[in-house]
């Protein structure tokens, strides 16, 4: 992926969460985190200390956005450390063509599933936990990550099937 | 020290994620710290701008709605106007005789981005410092309380919404003056919770709730809600009432910022005495 294209998904990613999906009010409980795509879909050989930046800096963006303090950072730094114990227990080893991109070819669909839930359900707990703030409602927090998590996890399947059709392929 | 060196750069992924991590949630744990950090609330300028950008597009979606309400206010402000009334009483002050004296003053804004899904919601506000807006004025609207503003910017300012933990605001119930607590618990953005009502009172379903001006924030008798249902918690000694709040918080277009003419005064007087003082 060239800088210019993961520039326009980061901007694009930013807006469609902070305009789009932050004003759709479904039931007050659920929440989809979109932008979280941007992390999953980074290539497999990014530097570890890129990742780490890349995500606390985007997730400090929507924070800024959303006037959240920094649980939005926290959430996607967590999701960014445990992305490459995740592929790697996943796939067992890094795999060949070294430019790619998780997607549904490098990496198929039921390992793609499985990726991306893990990775968001990790997001979503930490997230919706430091936003509640206590554990007094801890059944209802755990709604929101499952119910949220569930739409998050639609959007970014759809996300992985349009950013990375084979014609797209750069 | 060669070692340490070699110990860091071997899992630096783990130390940096650690160092990420903390700074993150100290961030975040000591927000009290950094109100004066406008670069991270959505008042800062750029995140102003872009909130700006997409309301006026999107704005005119609900333009039809916010003339209607507009409408209504004015037909209420009429209402109250001195020609309606026949003066039966030749002792009545004038409002312009030196016996009133101007206690708040309001400034018109737009709300340019808003949330209710969260636990904790903000609003963003098209004015700012530079309009005369200053941090802890409140926010209303013609029939409901909105939120406190908590950051401002030259142009932009951002509000804790009333549907925030951290947002209390003292209430009385209209018919017998009986003071609470509303707070918002989440969940339903149209419903809120009043607690502390004294189990003694009388209550019933439809009860106007206003805003009881124990505060330095928002003047007396803005219209909240009306009570829906009450209980006695487990463990507790007061009712506490559901309150169906008047404004829809998912469609505010248009507030006013309220700003106490006399708040410096007030507090400096409370400040002798302790406790808190909620909002």
């Amino acid at each position: 992926m060239s800088r210019r294209k993961l520039f326009l998904m980061f901007a694009g990613l930013v807006l469609l969460q902070v305009l789009i999906l932050n004003n759709v009010y479904m039931g007050g409980f659920i929440n989809p985190q979109l932008y979280v795509l941007f992390v999953l879909i980074l290539p497999f050989d990014i530097r570890g200390w890129h990742l780490l930046l890349l995500a606390f800096f985007l997730g400090l963006v929507i924070d800024v956005f959303e006037d959240s303090l920094a649980i939005h950072a926290a959430a996607t730094v967590m999701l960014a450390f445990a992305r490459p114990y995740m592929l790697k227990l996943l796939t067992g080893k890094q795999p060949d063509d070294a430019g790619d991109v998780p997607s549904f070819r490098t990496l198929g669909t039921m390992t793609l599933f499985t990726y991306a839930l893990s990775l968001i359900l990790l997001h979503h707990m930490v997230l919706f936990f430091l936003e509640a703030f206590h554990f007094r409602d801890v059944t209802a927090t755990l709604m929101r990550v499952v119910l949220s998590g569930g739409l998050t996890l639609l959007f970014v399947i759809i996300g992985f099937a349009l950013f990375n059709r084979p014609s797209a392929k750069r | 020290m060669r070692n340490l060196f070699r110990f860091i750069r071997r899992y630096h992924f783990f130390f940096l994620f650690l160092l990420l991590q903390v700074v993150a949630l100290l961030f975040t744990l000591s927000s009290q710290h950094f109100h004066q950090a406008h670069l991270f609330h959505s008042s800062n300028t750029l995140v102003g701008h872009v909130y700006q950008t997409y309301n006026q597009v999107s704005g005119y979606m609900h333009l039809r709605e916010v003339n209607q309400q507009l409408l209504d206010e004015n037909m209420r402000l009429l209402e109250r106007q001195r020609e309606n009334f026949l003066i039966t009483d030749q002792q009545v002050f004038e409002h312009q005789d030196s016996v009133f004296r101007r206690r708040y003053s309001y400034l018109n804004a737009g709300v340019i981005n808003k949330s209710v899904n969260r636990r904790n919601n903000y609003l963003t506000l098209n004015k700012g410092r530079l309009h005369g807006i200053e941090p802890d004025m409140g926010v209303i609207t013609g029939n409901g309380v909105a939120g406190i503003v908590m950051h401002v910017s030259d142009n932009f300012s951002s509000v804790m919404s009333l549907l925030h933990s951290d947002m209390m605001v003292s209430v009385k119930i209209g018919k017998n003056d009986h003071i609470g607590t509303l707070q918002w618990e989440g969940g339903d953005y149209r419903r809120t919770v009043m607690s502390y009502i004294p189990p003694h009172v009388d209550l019933s379903v439809g009860d106007s709730i206003f805003t009881s001006g124990h505060s330095l924030v928002f003047p007396e008798n803005v219209f909240v809600g009306t009570i829906e249902d009450w209980e006695i918690r487990r463990g507790e000694n007061f009712f506490t009432a559901t309150v169906k709040l008047a404004i829809d918080h998912n469609k505010l277009s248009l507030v006013y910022v309220v700003k106490n003419l006399m708040r410096e005064e007030q507090e400096e007087l409370e400040s002798a005495a302790p406790g808190g003082i909620q909002f």
